[in-house]
């Protein structure tokens, strides 16, 4: 019986190896550099706790940037807020009115502003808003060496830049969306005078007697998160932007996107502990 | 590679730089770079671009860090030093930006106070002050003190940036790329003022450059890096009397 060997095509086998050999390690590159991003945001917030607590404070410079993440967000916040009740309201009058429950109107749209709605819609707006300003601020700052010319001026640029807008953002945030929940509201008595006639005081004390501390001090303090989440995704996004100028638009992009996606990870969370614990 | 003997009889170095080398990633930018700053002198550092010479003044105040060869700086090894030493020894050196760096969202008066508030904090407003006016008056720009960075040309940007390195009163300067961008007229008054601030301030510099102009008008001495690696070392009639051809493209 004769036996028959295969040919193999050695160059063949070599050529396929080296290419499963690439895509394994470009996986594993990949990997690699996943986790070294998770390490340096880790090493990042350490440095911010730590220079937080250590050294002078720069209080001028924190009340400045509460100045301006506050203030020149308020026409936005404004905007926002009025029309969210206002839409909520127009939307839920018929469905309400069917079952003749018209008058749990104000207490309705009161909690779904104080507990979600206005916690989320402002954070996911100071996002977009504060966050892409921070990330371009800090990118551009980094670009033009003038994060450099802080350090070499005997000033710490972390302690500077980056903890007084991460503290002005998780000071504001809260603010803002009680600013927003009370514009909220207006917006729903406004909505509510479009096909009806209350009055301001009447509409108010409808919609406080349904709420109480319990749904406002869960959002507030998920506010607080959001306010720090943002901060320091705008900041680490600005502070480690690369040497060119499109790195300066790449971080405030990523700053709006990363910084989106946690606000609504953070109240996933934050909702699922307030369920278990009210 | 030709080394003449240098000309000067100076001893006091206040930085010496020894053997140092620096690798991002896999490229060596800097591969064994020995030199010295002396007392009251301008050492113009040559190049072309890409040849590490920004790199290594970052190393010098430590903006950049290295784990081969030595810095020492008024006698003190950066390397030893925690991060009060290297904020106590930046006070005493002024760092000059190739883009000027100043702070966009502060006026021109700002800029300036910025790190004399920092470093000179014993200084009342009165005095803050006076030299910021003083400063400004150096590089002959007081009527832009409440101006914004974005209204200053690039020449007055430099200026200030200069006025806002002088005003902490530096023992050394180090310059990076003073001229660079510049016409040729606002080039030639940039070096100088270089000039003129070494010899008001007695100050020591490191002049990074490949403008000819700019060094010949400032530097005691100079000094060539290629590839990483000194290429020549001289004064200012060694470099115009070689005859290597890289020197020569440089000088003619």
């Amino acid at each position: 019986m004769k036996i028959v060997i295969p040919k193999i095509d050695v160059n063949k086998i070599a050529s396929h190896s080296i290419k499963i050999s690439e895509k394994t390690l470009a996986k594993s590159e990949l990997a690699n550099e996943f986790l070294l991003g998770i390490g340096n945001v880790v090493l990042f917030i350490q440095r911010i706790f730590t220079e937080m607590f250590s050294g002078r404070a720069e209080f001028k410079e924190f009340i400045y940037q509460c100045y301006q993440m506050g203030n020149k967000s308020l026409p936005l916040i404004s905007v926002t807020g009025t029309i969210m009740g206002l839409v909520l309201t127009i939307q839920s009058r018929p469905v309400l009115a069917e079952f003749g429950a018209e008058s749990l109107l104000p207490g309705m749209v009161a909690i779904s502003l104080i507990r979600e709605i206005g916690p989320v819609i402002t954070g996911l707006i100071c996002a977009g808003k504060i966050g892409s300003g921070i990330g371009a601020e800090l990118g551009s700052m980094k670009v033009t060496e003038q994060i450099e010319a802080m350090e070499v001026s005997s000033t710490n640029p972390m302690k500077f830049l980056v903890v007084t807008r991460v503290l002005a953002t998780t000071v504001m945030l809260p603010l803002l969306v009680l600013y927003a929940d009370a514009l909220g509201i207006i917006g729903s008595w406004i909505g509510a005078n479009i096909k009806g006639d209350v009055t301001i005081s009447l509409f108010f004390s409808q919609a406080f007697s349904q709420v109480g501390f319990n749904d406002f001090i869960p959002s507030v303090i998920k506010s607080f998160f959001f306010g720090a989440v943002i901060g320091i995704v705008g900041c680490y996004k600005g502070y480690n932007a690369g040497r060119g100028t499109e790195s300066v638009g790449k971080a405030a992009n990523s700053a709006v996107v990363i910084g989106s996606l946690l606000v609504l990870i953070v109240d996933v969370i934050a909702v699922q502990i307030t369920d278990m614990l009210l | 590679m030709e080394k003449p003997e240098l000309n000067n009889n100076q001893t006091d170095a206040i930085i010496e730089v020894k053997n140092l080398q620096i690798k991002f990633g896999k490229q060596e930018v800097l591969k064994d770079v020995t030199l010295n700053l002396y007392k009251g002198e301008n050492l113009v550092v040559l190049g072309k671009s890409g040849s590490g010479k920004s790199v290594l003044i970052k190393c010098i105040v430590n903006l950049l860090t290295f784990k081969n060869g030595t810095i020492k700086v008024f006698g003190d090894d950066i390397l030893l030093m925690n991060r009060n030493e290297i904020s106590s020894m930046r006070k005493k050196i002024g760092f000059l930006f190739q883009s000027g760096a100043l702070y966009d969202s502060m006026t021109v008066k700002e800029n300036i106070e910025f790190p004399l508030r920092r470093i000179k904090s014993e200084l009342n407003e009165k005095e803050i002050d006076e030299k910021v006016k003083e400063v400004l008056e150096n590089v002959g720009l007081i009527d832009s003190i409440n101006k914004m960075p974005s209204q200053l040309s690039g020449g007055m940007r430099k200026r200030i940036s200069l006025a806002r390195t002088i005003v902490i009163d530096p023992l050394i300067m180090l310059y990076d790329e003073p001229t660079t961008g510049l016409d040729p007229i606002t080039a030639n008054e940039i070096s100088e003022l270089i000039k003129n601030i070494q010899e008001k301030y007695n100050t020591a510099s490191i002049i990074i450059t490949h403008d000819i102009h700019c060094a010949r008008t400032t530097a005691d001495r100079l000094v060539m890096l290629r590839e990483g690696e000194i290429y020549l070392e001289g004064n200012l009639k060694q470099f115009e009397e070689s005859k290597d051809e890289m020197i020569m493209s440089f000088f003619k």
